[in-house]
């Protein structure tokens, strides 16, 4: 008999008390929790998670559609930055202001990654209620070592359109065949005394920029 | 991995060790509060919890078609799925895995199921070394080690200890730590940043756990705050999966209600820095093998006991460490396992039987005090297992292991509190015995010292005096007429 | 209405004076008491150190003991949470098992009968100031199973509050297990043994000149470590307190 066998006959046998008719749906799962915490606004909501993206360390910035060249231009500067990281599918008009920082390309390795100072992206969307932004690899998000491996990031999220309340309403739109990452402020640890502190692997900086218009 | 120390002698050396007491007792007084006011954000968290057990539920009662379910998306989506009955199999497995890529490193999210069946030292004896990239992890597998907390593995050390690790070790397993590191935090993370870039940027083979496997879709996750997973989970070719089969989850909606539940329980925060969730490969993006290893070792005989397999819930967020009693005086280590606290208790006996002196005193190693319960995201009755355990320990009875119905006999050690047990129990069947009994101690108290040798209650607290006359003959004396009517 | 009393071995043996409080209490309340003599344990020692066959007898007695009356009413939290959260369970793996399978129902029959004082007087009485009088700095210490298992809530203290001349102070760490835990307090005596103290010391700090609880196991415990420990408050069993009045304070 395969491991698999065994196992699968081990379980059957370790539920002699289901009876056999019994369906999966039969095993009731209330669903009366909440969709949301709270009725808003999509301006309302938009503030909350503007709010709860800084009470994570996350540095958020506001802007319109047409500022927003001279905005992440000001970011990449404020940063030091002198190389930058943008996927394919990233507008090429958001960094028609930073020319002088140096482009490069997405495919480049893990290796390659670590000597670039900021990433640029946007993001499939964002949950106010938790602070979090997701990334779906989508072509403005790129490939998921992108993301991970400068130091610095800067992620569009386009106000109100891309901003969800919840957790239960991000999931639903979010398709689980893509590589998803989840993001809620910088990397951290809380492994010294169970006491957060910001920065560990993964970009120590992340700010964050709500574009409107 | 199996202990013959048994709980309350390791804790006998462990509470008395103040360091650990004051670590242990600064850092669960943190979370708990923080705990606390994260879960009282959410008005709904009773029936998130509630939905979680329910879930949880319906997938142990139907745990086989899940699995089948999550092996054939999985397969679909380009992963490959093992089955591994004991440790000894996984083990094999991963090493066989690691091996056909010709690598001789591999690098690890920090996973308690590894843990659990010996992994690195596994992979160490077929010459395969295993790089801990966990924060927390790295401290322990630096200072030579065992974990004591299934979130913060080096609870047990403060931040002097950590750099003291980190100065005297680095350098023996790679980039050395900064001669003039401080114990500040943040400077602590820095040296193991730079310590493990050098580590992710030239690994090609990782193993993880998960958090959850959908069985639905085929897709894992997992939930940290470091980055360390992103790092395994994105940068090498290969990535091993070692996952309880207990793990599944049926839907992808599903996660709407323990995405909400495990960040608040465990780091107290609203949602974990970052979560990934992957679908078995993806084209030119993260790794392009992808080998997923599911393991019993155990859990389809705790799932066999209708009692015990509610501890088969549990989505170690350690919240139940956290408020424990027991765990803040005795620390990780007693537990024996890499399971420690509470849920630890009811978990380490089922997968293990109770056999050994370590796993019989488990189910006794809480005053059933019920914190555990009352903070279990997933609704454990632990005290309620606890005393189930207990009963098979006292009694012996019926029970499964390695998958065959067994009847056990009572643990050794017990037979003097069983006689005691019976004794009492004949006197509180024959009140008159037990009223001439009281009696007895009654006209006798004036001799009765406070301490009694011997006896391991005396030790730390004097024994009560005992009354000139017990209730009953008081009552007998001053409404004794009523009672005949 | 038919009351009695279930006293529990532990105060029957060890603390008689907590039994002559509730009746002292419940009689200047109006309310006659009885105490069935066929009583004895609850079990719950034997049930939670894992000999649940040894207390199906006991929780026979228990339930025909008490039959017959409206109300029963008893002086510990823990033993009120054995009878009802452990009973009916036990009950039904004894018909499960095939044995006894009236227990059940008679088990169902008493058990929601049962309640603590302080839900006694509370829930059925409904009276909150009990007339009494402490003109004491008391501390409260909910024990585990008041608090947790059977979820007597702020009762105890509502009833302190009323009580004339009391001074009601914060037990710091209040929640906290004190470390008695029945039998672990033999099988793990030296972590017992620190929980334990820390209580103490919490009890110390406190201020206060008592320490109350309505559980007189947990107070045994507290109690043994304070002496030996070089003193602290006085503990007191929350009847106690609700016994006395002006000219006749415990």
């Amino acid at each position: 008999m395969s491991s698999r066998e065994t196992i699968l006959n081990r379980i059957r046998q370790a539920l002699t008390d289901v009876p056999l008719a019994e369906a999966a749906q039969d095993v009731t799962v209330d669903r009366s929790y909440l969709r949301r915490h709270g009725e808003r606004t999509p301006e309302q909501t938009a503030e909350l998670l503007a709010e709860n993206l800084a009470d994570y360390r996350a540095v958020v910035h506001r802007c319109t559609n047409a500022e927003l060249p001279a905005r992440i231009a000001s970011l990449l500067a404020a940063h030091g930055s002198r190389t930058v990281v943008a996927p394919a599918g990233v507008p090429a008009r958001w960094l028609a202001d930073s020319a002088d920082v140096e482009r490069v390309p997405e495919e480049s390795t893990a290796r390659q990654l670590d000597m670039v100072d900021t990433v640029v992206t946007g993001c499939a969307l964002a949950i106010a209620e938790t602070g979090t932004v997701v990334l779906d690899a989508s072509p403005d998000q790129g490939l998921r070592r992108v993301t991970l491996v400068p130091d610095h990031h800067i992620c569009v999220v386009r106000v109100p359109e891309q901003v969800v309340d919840s957790l239960p309403e991000a999931l639903e739109r979010l398709s689980p065949r893509r590589p998803l990452t989840w993001i809620s402020g910088p990397s951290a640890t809380s492994d010294i005394e169970l006491d957060r502190v910001e920065g560990v692997h993964g970009p120590r900086t992340l700010e964050v920029v709500l574009v409107r218009g | 991995m199996s202990d013959a120390t048994s709980f309350p002698q390791a804790a006998r050396v462990s509470v008395r060790n103040a360091q650990l007491r004051g670590n242990l007792r600064h850092a669960t007084h943190t979370i708990r509060a923080k705990r606390a006011k994260a879960v009282a954000e959410l008005a709904d968290w009773d029936r998130l919890r509630a939905a979680g057990a329910a879930i949880k539920d319906r997938t142990l009662r139907h745990l086989d078609d899940y699995l089948e379910q999550l092996e054939t998306a999985v397969t679909a989506a380009g992963g490959t799925v093992h089955w591994a009955v004991d440790a000894d199999e996984a083990n094999r497995i991963v090493t066989r895995l690691v091996k056909a890529t010709g690598e001789t490193e591999v690098v690890k999210v920090k996973s308690m199921v590894t843990q659990e069946i010996g992994l690195n030292e596994a992979l160490a004896a077929a010459g395969i070394r295993a790089y801990e990239t966990d924060l927390a992890e790295l401290i322990v597998q630096l200072g030579d080690d065992r974990p004591s907390h299934i979130l913060v593995p080096a609870i047990h050390r403060n931040r002097t200890e950590i750099r003291d690790i980190f100065r005297r070790q680095m350098g023996r397993w790679g980039r050395p730590a900064p001669q003039d590191l401080s114990d500040s935090p943040a400077e602590l993370a820095e040296a193991a940043r730079l310590h493990l870039r050098e580590k992710f940027l030239r690994a090609k083979v990782a193993v993880s756990g998960a958090n959850f496997m959908v069985a639905e879709t085929g897709t894992l996750v997992v939930v940290e705050s470091e980055g360390n997973g992103r790092m395994c989970l994105t940068l090498p070719e290969t990535l091993i999966s070692v996952v309880g089969i207990e793990k599944t989850v049926p839907t992808w909606r599903d996660l709407e209600v323990f995405l909400q539940l495990l960040p608040r329980s465990s780091t107290a925060e609203r949602m974990n820095p970052y979560t990934s969730t992957w679908t078995g490969t993806t084209d030119g993006d993260g790794p392009r093998e992808f080998h997923l290893v599911l393991l019993d070792n155990g859990r389809t005989d705790a799932l066999a006991d209708q009692v015990g397999r509610q501890a088969l819930r549990c989505i170690r967020c350690s919240a139940c460490l956290n408020v424990c009693p027991v765990y803040e005086r005795a620390g990780g280590h007693a537990y024996g396992s890499a399971y420690p606290g509470p849920i630890g208790a009811i978990l380490t006996p089922q997968l293990r039987g109770t056999a050994s002196a370590l796993e019989a005193s488990l189910p006794y190693a809480s005053s059933l005090c019920g914190a555990c319960y009352e903070v279990c995201p997933v609704a454990i009755d632990i005290p309620e297992v606890l005393v189930h355990l207990r009963e098979r320990v006292a009694e012996g009875g019926s029970t499964t292991r390695d998958g065959a119905r067994v009847t056990i006999k009572p643990a050794k050690g017990h037979a003097a509190e069983r006689a005691a047990m019976r004794a009492a129990r004949w006197a509180f069947e024959h009140p008159r015995a037990l009223r001439a009994g009281e009696r007895l101690a009654a006209r006798t108290r004036r001799a009765h010292p406070a301490r009694l040798p011997g006896l391991s209650w005396s030790a730390s607290r004097d024994l009560p005096t005992v009354p000139p006359e017990p209730f009953r003959d008081w009552w007998q004396r001053t409404h004794g007429g009523e009672e005949a009517k | 209405m038919r009351v009695a009393l279930f006293i529990t071995c532990v105060n029957d043996a060890l603390y008689p004076g907590t039994g002559r409080a509730v009746v002292t209490l419940l009689e200047r309340l109006g309310v006659q008491v009885d105490f069935p003599a066929e009583q004895t344990c609850c079990g719950q020692v034997q049930y939670n150190t894992g000999y649940r066959h040894q207390t199906e007898p006991l929780v026979r007695r228990f339930a025909t003991v008490f039959a017959d009356y409206d109300a029963v009413v008893t002086p510990s939290g823990s033993c009120a949470a054995m009878v009802r959260e452990h009973y009916p369970r036990i009950a039904r793996r004894a018909a499960d098992e095939g044995r006894d399978g009236e227990l059940a129902e008679l088990a169902g029959r008493t058990v929601p009968k049962v309640h603590e004082l302080s839900e006694f007087l509370l829930d059925v009485l409904r009276v909150e100031d009990v007339g009494a009088y402490f003109p004491y700095t008391v501390a409260y210490h909910p024990t585990c199973h008041s608090l947790r298992l059977l979820g007597v809530g702020d009762r105890p203290t509502r009833l302190l509050r009323a009580v004339r001349g009391i001074d009601l102070v914060e037990l710091p760490g209040a929640e906290e297990c004190c470390g008695f835990g029945g039998t672990f307090s033999v099988k793990n005596p030296d972590v017992s043994a620190a929980m334990g103290a820390d209580k103490v010391r919490n009890a110390v700090d406190s201020g206060a000149r008592v320490l109350c609880a309505a559980d007189n196991s947990c107070l045994m415990h507290i109690g043994g470590t304070m002496s030996r420990r070089g003193g602290g408050p006085r503990v007191l069993h929350l009847a106690e307190i609700l016994a006395s009045t002006e000219g006749n304070v415990t």
